[in-house]
This record gives structure tokens, sequence and C-alpha cells, in this order.
């Protein structure tokens, strides 16, 4: 979230899109009711299916999955046409001036520089043109046709109303309603939100859904402010925690890249992750880069890392450059035969995987397999699972006890980036202890191993700084809390030039920001974002239970410890005009008075940009400063663009000649196949959890309490299509995809009304994901026997919402 | 009398999340039961003896106007003319101070008269413990100046609990901002309950909600002059039915419920 | 940890019987719990109230344990009313948060181990375990261990193991573990925040 769950009540508007929010961030549904509370805030859900959240919503309106881009991008062409636009928020914030270079193109679904062998984009001419100076070129008048804001407006103009309700199946008047009700929010003194969740990255497009939002609170100047934003409700208690520290293939703790085989040395590393900007008003904090990477090596192997073996880089793992290793790619590479050994720690991916089928034929192969966890799941015990004889399975499978969340000490970070500290209140029963301990014990045991008999590439295994335990051996968590924070690795004198101030600090001390940290290993940092979470002299700020609210709107800045440096609201110089004073003096997040900043923790202390000597940009992680209507970071394209699901319902994407993403990766593997608009799965089916169940439901199954009011699979089908296939409500179905089948019970509802899509009549379906075959035993098995492995083309999140089925009487 | 206590259901804010369903059973100690999925959210599928508060889920299309899906927490309504304490023949069922009814376990005989009189078909028995049970709008938590554990779990302020006369007004005010169908429900019969509603449509449209409840005459007539007799009667078995039949007919509750499947696994 | 008199005032209702801990049973005998309710206040008044937070979506909501001192058990479980997100308010599966402790008889306590071509679970100790483990990774480490790619690039990756998970545990716990995958080399890294 770049805001945070009690900002919502700060909102005019909020658009549920995505997002089933009262069902599955009911606490966060608190916020948004509250906010219609205080402000007659009006709330619209956007979802294929009337849900809990639609009935408390001042609307419903009904989508075809994998269509929201569609939706979105008739909602910049309303924007931009109806002059709804917050226009000196566009103008000075966004790179709307921008001029895009003279060889970028688009054309019938395709930019420039596609190359269908390797289905990857060359993106070399997507680009931003610069001056002699390098600063990058400006029309503050946007009316040159090269402009980013004029490219948008011509990309978009082709979303009008009646191809958007075609192929949304959202009729006219229902896109009307939503696009004035939320456009009305382009103005200074209010604030439109929007709550996602898996409903936008659960697609091929997953990445591009939110970016296409994105552009959308960029025009309406939405981001920054106090009740704005675009808000991920994320549905595990540490997704945010666990992505911050990277247990992700992709970076290193706080999002750092991570190392890959062209670039074999620290210095090449560091020089292509660390950007530049010639333009002295942008604050290009990423400048900092080398600074977060060398303080995380320290961290990792502490005084064995020195500038003379480059802090470490060489003994680090090397991805190939352009290749993923997903946990797709991980099953596809453990279906060939690839993978011998995994670790599985409190997760369930025989049920929660994508392609479920293909996943526990790829468990048989592995020769040991290590859960930790604090039920029994349908991963840990695949040697028995439905069809399979353990006779034949040779894999070694160990399962590991846990302590359960209130057994232990440590801290969670909400999704609004609040790092909170959880205590201990019992022992845990029997032989269970904390992940943490276990991953301690087994590493010091491999650590034992090597140092006795050697082995291959044994440095960063030995030399891995790995003392986190107290006097008894057991894990402790204030010990690693510590370390993510850093340390000052000796003593060191930070000047700030623009206080004129010297402060001291003794070797031993923690880093208080992230703004003392080095590059040149007198500090260290497990996580650079993490850096503050302590002050130097030790108070845990996690810890905190503060609940002052100078402004009003909810920040509590001495509630727990928000990541960066406390601030509650991303983005938030955006708030304010190019003078410092807040777009909406009601809801003064941040204001500009005399030489500082008061309200929130501003995003950097430098004035606001009409000081051309020491004002900086709003959006100053970004190289120009200004948020990105233009991006060309994403793989398909600097504007988003429609493409049909992998497997949809039409054989023509009514946008272009490209059907589905231009960019995914597509896997061949045996039981990878896909139906698109065949007559044999003609429903569209969408999978989802419910209130009652957590995911895999590998939790939440074992509970009586749960389990009594949702006991076990079920399909929600339209009652129109229900009669269609003879189905009565409660008879048990069979629903099928290309690739598995599953039964269940059959609820017959109003809440799922068929599309009109290019003239013909859709129907669509959907099952929660939150049963398994082990527990219950009548309960019915993985919904992701069904979908499809395939993911969006950024991130690899799985296509969960959107595939093809048949439903028929079982 | 202390302050007389009226929590207030706007089911206008209900999200259906359930926490008051769960959190009543958590405080309660009463144990999750294997259920069937039915075709319904609704589960268990109606009141149990070992589910005090329910939230009922019903789809409801109008002839005109939009779809919606109403959700209204059930459960013990605390009648002030409470025809279920009438009809205790143990003393089990009991007004408290707060004007609530509770209900002293260890003196239920488990004659399920209770169950007959109810106009809102709440109490429910457990042939395993021989006993009725039903809400009791968390007595000891009410002793202890706490909110009973539904209100405390609901997120959106749906459940809210206070003196008799400010939730009145509150649920009043209520109605009038919501305009439309919207109406109070509760106050105006069986000398007002202790539980009322904030419906957002009319009564009648409420599956399992009774337009006009009432003390059926027969209670009345039961508690005085039969209930004595039936005392000096060893039991009551016989006089129980008795009044079961002239209340209800020759049919009995439903004694097998929840019964039939074992809890947790 | 410092909870507020308001605080207190709100748990201070809000705890279990003395049989708290045969709650999930279907032999559970209510009468009793209703016997022993004069008792609950003392119980809470003489509880230890521990704070954590909700393990499910990311909202980040309190809870606070009543902790028995004589047996350090956990006998309730309810909202943190402090809490400035959920003002002691729960959701279905957060007013549940009891039936995750050990009350719950469905919880790991052993260490679990199949053999190859076993059909059953077999309970093992925690140092064969952790000696067996290790063994395994490094003998399937050495043996797959990548030093250079095709293109000829130093690479020292593990390709052989993967390892899935968690946004379901602590901070401190997930950096452990990104820190561990990265020493040994590990490539196949992922968790729930993809899926």
């Amino acid at each position: 979230m770049t805001n945070h769950y009690c900002d919502i009540k700060n909102s005019d508007c909020i658009l549920i899109m995505g997002s089933n929010a009262a069902e599955h961030h009911p606490i966060a549904f608190k916020w948004i009711l509250r906010a219609r509370e205080l402000n007659g805030a009006k709330i619209i859900h956007v979802d294929p299916r009337y849900t809990r959240t639609s009935a408390r919503c001042d609307y419903h309106v009904p989508l075809r999955s994998g269509t929201d881009i569609a939706f979105l991008g008739g909602m910049i062409h309303y924007i931009i046409e109806n002059n709804k636009y917050f226009k000196d928020y566009v103008v000075n914030y966004t790179n709307a001036p921008f001029i895009v270079g003279p060889d970028f193109n688009f054309q019938d679904g395709l930019f420039s520089g596609y190359d269908p062998e390797k289905r990857k984009y060359n993106k070399d001419t997507w680009v931003l043109e610069k001056d002699d100076a390098g600063i990058p070129k400006r029309d503050m008048t946007l009316s040159d046709p090269r402009c980013v804001f004029q490219m948008l407006k011509a990309h978009y103009s082709r979303y009008t109303l009646d191809k958007v309700s075609s192929i949304t199946g959202v009729s006219k008047e229902n896109l009307l309603k939503v696009y004035s009700e939320y456009s009305a929010t382009g103005v200074p003194d209010k604030a439109g939100t929007e709550c996602y969740a898996l409903g936008w990255t659960h697609h091929t497009v997953g990445s591009q859904n939110i970016r296409t939002m994105a552009i959308i609170q960029l025009l309406l100047g939405n981001m920054g402010i106090a009740g704005g934003g675009i808000n991920a409700l994320r549905g595990e208690p540490n997704v945010q925690g666990s992505t911050d520290h990277c247990i992700l293939y992709g970076n290193l703790p706080g999002y750092l890249k991570m190392h890959v085989a062209s670039l074999d040395t620290l210095e090449k590393y560091l020089h292509k992750y660390t950007p530049e900007s010639k333009d002295p008003q942008s604050a290009n904090y990423y400048s900092n880069y080398p600074k977060f990477h060398v303080s995380f090596l320290k961290s990792m192997f502490d005084d064995k890392a020195t500038a003379e073996n480059e802090f470490g880089y060489p003994w680090l793992p090397k991805l190939d450059d352009g290749v993923a290793y997903s946990l797709m790619h991980l099953f596809d590479k453990m279906y060939e035969g690839k993978v011998k050994g995994l670790f599985s720690v409190a997760n369930d991916p025989a049920v929660s995987s994508p392609n479920a089928g293909k996943v526990r034929k790829a468990l048989e192969k592995l020769d040991w397999l290590v859960g930790e966890n604090i039920f029994n799941n349908e991963t840990y015990e695949f040697w028995r699972g439905p069809g399979v004889d353990p006779k034949k399975i040779k894999t070694e499978v160990f399962l590991l006890p846990a302590s359960a969340t209130m057994e232990k000490e440590g801290s969670q970070s909400n999704s609004g980036r609040w790092v909170q500290w959880k205590y201990k209140a019992a022992e845990a029963p029997g032989d269970a202890i904390p992940v943490g301990e276990m991953t301690l014990k087994i590493m010091d045991a491999v650590k034992e191993l090597y140092a006795k008999e050697g082995g291959v590439h044994p440095e960063p295994i030995l030399n891995l700084k790995w003392d986190y335990t107290d006097s008894k051996g057991r894990f402790d968590a204030l010990k690693v809390s510590k370390q993510i924070n850093g340390y000052f690795l000796q003593d060191t004198v930070i000047e700030d030039k623009a206080k004129g101030t010297t402060t001291t600090f003794k070797k031993g001390q923690l880093v208080p920001t992230f703004g003392n940290l080095q590059a040149d290993g007198s500090t260290s940092s497990g996580n650079w974002i993490m850096a503050g979470s302590f002050t130097a002299d030790g108070e845990n700020k996690m810890m905190k239970r503060g609940k002052e609210d100078p402004t009003g709107l909810g920040l509590f800045p001495n509630w727990s410890f928000a990541w960066p440096v406390n601030r509650r609201v991303i983005y938030n110089r955006a708030s304010c005009d190019i003078y410092g004073k807040p777009y909406n003096p009601k809801r003064k997040l941040l204001e500009w008075v005399g030489d500082k900043w008061v309200g929130d923790v501003p995003d950097g202390p430098w004035p606001p940009m009409a000081d051309k000597e020491k004002g900086k940009y709003p959006f100053i992680m970004k190289t120009d400063g200004v948020g990105a209507l233009f991006g060309p970071g994403m793989v398909e394209g600097p504007f988003p663009e429609h493409y049909e699901p992998l497997e949809g319902p039409l054989t023509k994407n009514p946008m272009s000649s490209q059907l589905i993403n231009p960019a995914i990766e597509i896997f061949k593997g045996e039981l990878d196949k896909v139906a698109n608009a065949s007559e044999k799965y003609p429903y569209v089916c969408t999978t989802y959890s419910c209130t009652e169940h957590w995911c895999s439901g590998a939790l939440t199954r074992w509970q009586a309490w749960l389990l009594e009011a949702m006991p076990e699979l079920y399909i929600e089908i339209g009652d129109l299509l229900a009669k269609e296939k003879g189905i009565q409500n409660g008879q048990r179905v069979k629903v099928s995809s290309i690739r598995g089948s599953v039964e269940c019970v059959a609820m017959v509802t109003k809440r799922f009304t068929p599309f009109q899509v290019e003239g013909k009549t859709v129907h669509q379906v959907g099952l929660p994901f939150n049963y398994g075959w082990l527990f219950p035993k009548d309960g019915g098995d993985s919904t992701n026997l069904l979908t499809p492995t395939v993911g969006d083309a950024n991130t690899f999140c799985p296509e969960y919402k959107a595939f093809m089925v048949n439903v028929e009487r079982a | 009398m202390k302050t007389e206590f009226v929590k207030l259901i706007d089911t206008t804010l209900c999200t259906a999340c359930r926490g008051c369903q769960v959190a009543c059973k958590q405080w309660n100690e009463m144990p999750g039961l294997r259920t069937k999925q039915w075709g319904s959210y609704q589960n268990p599928p109606d009141l149990q003896w070992n589910t005090w508060t329910l939230i009922r889920f019903q789809e409801y299309a109008p002839k005109e106007g939009d779809f919606k899906w109403l959700f209204r927490k059930d459960g013990c309504m605390h009648c002030t003319d409470a025809a279920c304490v009438k009809v205790c023949p143990s003393g089990a069922l009991y007004h408290t101070e707060y004007g609530t009814v509770g209900l002293h376990h260890e003196k239920c005989i488990g004659c399920k008269y209770c169950i007959s009189a109810c106009p809102f078909d709440v109490p429910r028995y457990d042939r395993a413990t021989d006993k009725v049970y039903k809400c009791d709008l968390c007595y000891t938590r009410l002793q202890g100046d706490q909110q009973p554990a539904c209100v405390k779990s609901c997120p959106t302020g749906a459940l809210t609990i206070g003196p008799k006369d400010a939730m009145i007004k509150k649920a009043y005010a209520r109605v009038k901002e919501l305009g439309g169908d919207a109406n109070v429900y509760g106050d105006k019969f069986v000398g007002g309950t202790h539980v009322i509603y904030v419906l957002g449509e009319k009564a009648e449209v409420y599956e399992g909600l009774p337009k006009n409840p009432s003390v059926p005459v027969t209670t009345v007539l039961w508690k005085d002059i039969l209930k004595p007799l039936s005392l000096l009667a060893a039991g009551g078995v016989v006089a129980g039915s008795f009044l079961h039949y002239i209340i209800h007919g020759p049919k009995l509750p439903d004694e097998d419920q929840g019964q039939d499947t074992k809890g947790g696994e | 940890m410092d909870i507020t008199r308001r605080g207190f005032l709100h748990l201070s209702g809000a705890v279990g019987s003395g049989i708290a801990l045969s709650t999930l049973g279907i032999n559970l005998k209510p009468t009793r719990a209703y016997a022993d309710e004069l008792n609950k206040m003392n119980r809470v008044k003489a509880a230890k109230q521990v704070t954590t937070i909700c393990c499910y979506c990311s909202v980040g909501c309190g809870l606070v344990c009543s902790v028995d001192k004589m047996t350090g058990k956990i006998f309730n479980i309810e909202g943190d009313a402090d809490h400035p997100i959920n003002e002691g308010s729960l959701c279905a599966k957060g007013a549940g948060f009891f039936d995750l402790t050990e009350a719950n008889k469905h919880r790991l306590t052993k260490v679990l181990y199949r053999a190859p071509m076993s059909d059953k679970w077999e309970e093992k100790d925690w140092d064969w375990t952790l000696k067996r483990i290790a063994r395994l990774v490094k003998d399937t480490r050495d043996a797959g261990f990548v030093k250079t790619n095709a293109k000829g690039e130093v690479v020292n990756r593990c390709e052989t193991i993967g390892h899935l998970g968690s946004s379901n545990v602590d901070n401190e716990e997930c950096w452990l573990m990104s820190v561990k995958c990265r020493a040994l080399g590990l490539v196949y890294i992922d968790h729930q925040a993809r899926v």
C-alpha cells in the first residue's frame, strides 16, 4: 500500500476492484465504511461476482474476468476527453510533459521492438528524449504530439464506451456511472483510493492492471495524498515483510537486484543498478544504491567481507540474464527430474500452485522434502495422495513441528508497511520450535559438515555470519532484528550539510536511518528499508504503542514503525503544490512551513520544487523525480494494453490482432495443456477465498469453528446457467478444465449473471481455493487441479482468476 | 435492576464476516461440528445447541429495484415478556438485572417447554447433556462491564450495545437516515426485546423473522394455571407434552439436530 | 508492551473459563462452563496479558492472549481494544485464533519422518533429523553445483534444491531464510508473495 488501512477513512470515493475487501480484509472494510460515515464517501465494487463486499457498496458493477485494463483504459479515455484530470498535478508531478523518443510506436497491439521468437521486447525505442545537458525535454503545455500526455491520449482514445462494453460485458450505463463517480476526485480537495488484491495480480496482465490504475491515480492527483493511493490489500500476515526480505529469486532484501551472470564484478553490478540523473531537481534517491547493497553484503559476511574481496560478491549465486526461477519454473524443472531437494516452509504448494496435478507429479521426483509447519498438509503427504502408491515413491520426507505465531517473538509487517512487534505468550507444544530456530539449526549443521569435510564452493557457507541464538542456544528474534536494521561497524562521524551539524556514532551502535549507510564497508544493514526500526541506542520502535494522532488523519506515528523511516503515506510531498501548500487544507498530510515540512515524515527534507535551487521533485525514488504515466520498466509496454487471458472465451482480441499478452512465457510441458475458446470448456472460471478460510486452507481447515461455517468445496453458478444445465442448488457437480477436474457442491445464485461479450452470452462461474484432499476427508480437493501454468509477464503471478471450464452434474 | 441494556443489530452495516458467530463460540466454549455444504454460505444451517448466534444469508430480488444479499444475525432476542421464562418449570431461565434472559444450566431439566414457547424459535436442545442452550448476551461479560463477545468482535459497528433508551433512539435515527423501507424491529412487541434490529427491508422480507411475534396465549394460561400444578407432579414431562400439544400440536422439537456428526474431524 | 487501563478493562470480561483447553472437543460439557463462571473475573485479573498480531490477512490486527500464570497456558484470545486498526474487533478467522494454540489437537508436536517407499510417518528426534537434513543438503548441493553457465560465465549456484516459503512467518525468520538460501547458492527461491 502506498497509504495504510486507517487512512482509507480519509477518502471520498473508494473503488474496490480486484478485491473482495469485506470477505478477505474484513477489518479493512471497517475503514472503508468509516469513510462513508465521515465523508459520505461513495463505495464502488467492480467484480465478476456479487459478494459480501458488493452487498455493502453503493453499487456493484460486474465485469468479465481478465478485462480490467479495458475497463480502466476506458476510464483514462473518459478522464482526458472530459477534462477531469488534475492539471496542476499532471504537469508538475508526472512525466506527462516529457517527449517520447521518435522511434517509439504502437501498432495493432504491439509496441516497437517486439521479437516474436523470444516473446520479448527490445526496449531501445521506449525512451524519453533528453536535452544536451541530459535533462528530460518537457512541453509544459502538454500539446506536443509526441509528449507523453498526447501519446497517452491517443493510445486510450481506442478504448471507446462501445468497445469497452463489448469486451468487459459491462453496460455502457454502468461504465459511465463508475467513470464519472471516480473521476470526480480529480480536484484538489477530493481523494479517491483504489483497493485491489489478488483479483488484479492473478492475471497474465496482472502488473499492467495495477499500472493502469496508477496512471488514473496520477491523472486525478490521487497519489501521495491522504485518502488516496493504490492500496494492495495483501493476503498473508507477513507477505509485506517476506517480500521486503525478498525470499524471491529476483531480489535481495530491500528489493536490491539479484546478481546476474553478465555482471561478474561488484563494480559492474553497482554501475548497472545505480541510476543517474543530470536534473539537479531530481533527488534520484537510488543513487545511494551502493550504500544499501554493500551494507547488505556486510550483514551477511561481517568482517569476512572486505573491499579487497568485493565484500563477498563473488561468493553469491548469479542468475542467468533474463531467465526466471519462479515457483512455476521450479515445478517445471522438478517435473523434469532436475530438482532433487525442496524446502517447503509454512505453505502448501500441492494445493496452492497452479496446475496442481503437475505439481503433485513433480513432487514424486524429489529425493527429499523438508516441510516446516504447525499442521500437516497435502504437500508433506503427497506420497499418499489420491492415486499415489507410496511404495513407488522414493522421497525422504521430514515434517518439522513449528511454533504457532503467538508462541514466538518477532515482527510482522502489514500491507500498510507497519512493522509490529509480537510477543511470546506461551511455549509451543511438544518438540515444536520457531521456523527461525529450524533455519538456524539446519544451517549450523550444514556449516559444521563443510567445516569438517570441505566441499564445493564452501566460502559463502563458512563465512556466513550466523550467531543469532541466545545463551540457551535458542532463536533470538531481537538479535536478528538488529542485524536487519544494521550497525555502525566502526566509529563514524555523520555530517549533515543542510543543518551544518555533525554526529558521532560509536562502533556497535545501531544505524538510526538508512541515510547513514555507507558503501565502504563501515556499516551493515540486512535490509536497508528497515534501517531506523531501532534508535542508535537500541530502542525497538516496532514495539511502540503510542496512540497520538496529531494530524487527525489516523497516521499514528508512534504506533509501531513504518518503513521507510516511519513515513505513513509514500510520495507525500505530492499532497502539496509546488510551493509546499497542501492541495487539500482540510486533510493536511504535509505542509512546508518556514524552512521545514510539518506533518507526516516527508519524502526527503528538501524544499518543495518551486525552489529551483534546493527544491526537489516529489517522486524521489524515480530517476526523473516524477510519476510515470509512460512506464518503460514494464516488459509488455510503457502503456497498458488489453489482451485476453491465456484461456478465454474469444478467438480474437477486439482491440488488436494480439490475442494474449505478447510477453508472457508459455510453458510447453506435456501437462501444460490449454483450451482457448473450446466448446468442451465453455465457461469462464475464477477462483477465490472466503472469509472463513485462509489461502490453501492449510491452517483453517484444521479448525472446527471455521470448518463448521464453510465445510467443503463449492462452485458458485448463476441461476440462469444452472437452469440451462439442469443443476439444482446443493447438488454435486463435476467441474473440469483441460487439465483436471474436481467434484463439489453447486451453490446456485443470482450473484453471478451472464455477460454479453462481442455479441454472445458468456457465463462465468467461480470456486474457492481453500480445500484439499487430506483434511477434511470429505471436503473436496484443490481448485488448482483446474488452473493453468502461466503467469504475469513481469512477476509470474499465476493466472488463477481467468480460465475455462465445463460444469456437469456429478 | 441495573441499567437495562439493549443490543442493536444494524443489518445495513453487517458484512456477514461471521466474526460474531465464531467469537461467540470462542467465549462460550462451544465446539464446531461437522457440517455439509448445502448450497449456502449459511452454516450451520440453523441455530443449534452449540451455535447461539448465526448469520443468516438470503438472496433477495425484489420485483422492483436492485438485487440484494441480506445478512441477519439471528439469536436470542432477550424479550421483556419472555415466554421461555414464563414456561420454564425449573427456574433455569430467568431475567437478569440487565433485562436480558439468562440461563442457569445446572437448573435446566431438559423439558424443552421453552423451545415450544419461544416466538423467535431460539432455544436449542442437546441430547448428550439433556439441556437447552441459547445466548445469554454474555451475562458474565456484562457483569464485568464488558461488551458481549459478538459486539466486541464486530468490525463495522453493525453490533452495538448500550442503555436501552439510547439504543432505541439510535436505531430510529439510523432508520431515518436510511429512509426507504428501513425500520426498527423489536421495541414494539413482547414488552420490548433487548436485542433490536435496524432492518433495511420490511420485516416480512426476512426469512424466519416473525412479523408480529407474541407470547402464545397458551403460555399465559400455562404460567398462571398449569405451571404450579406441573411442579407438583414429579418431573414435568407429561405436563410438558401437554403444553407442547396445546401450543404446536403433536410435533416435537427436532432433537437430533447436530447430533449425528462428530465434531472436528 | 503497554496495555492501558482501558485496554485491560476491555479484556477483563473476555476470558475463558477453567475448562478452556477442552473447548474444541465434542465431549465438552458446557454445563461445567457455567458453574465455573464465577471464577472468570478472578482468572482474568490474575492472568498475564500478551499482545500479538493476527496471522491471516495482512491488515495486522492486534490480539491479546490471556495466559494462566500457574500453567503458562493461553486460555482466551480476543481483539486488542487499544489497537488503532482493529479497535478490538476481529473477523471469523481472527475470532477463532485460540484454535491455533496447542488446544487444537491437530497441531504437530513431533518431528515426523517418512522413509523412502514407506507408507507411514515415524517420529524422530531433532538431533538425528538435523544431521540427516544437513547431510542431504550438502550431498545434493555438492553433486549438482553449477560453477559456470552455458556461456562460460561464473554463476556459482545450486539448481537442484528449491526453497518455497514463507509469508506466514515473522520478519526475522524471513530474513534468515533469504540469507540462508543465498549462502547455499540456491536460485529457485519463491514464496506466497507470488501465489
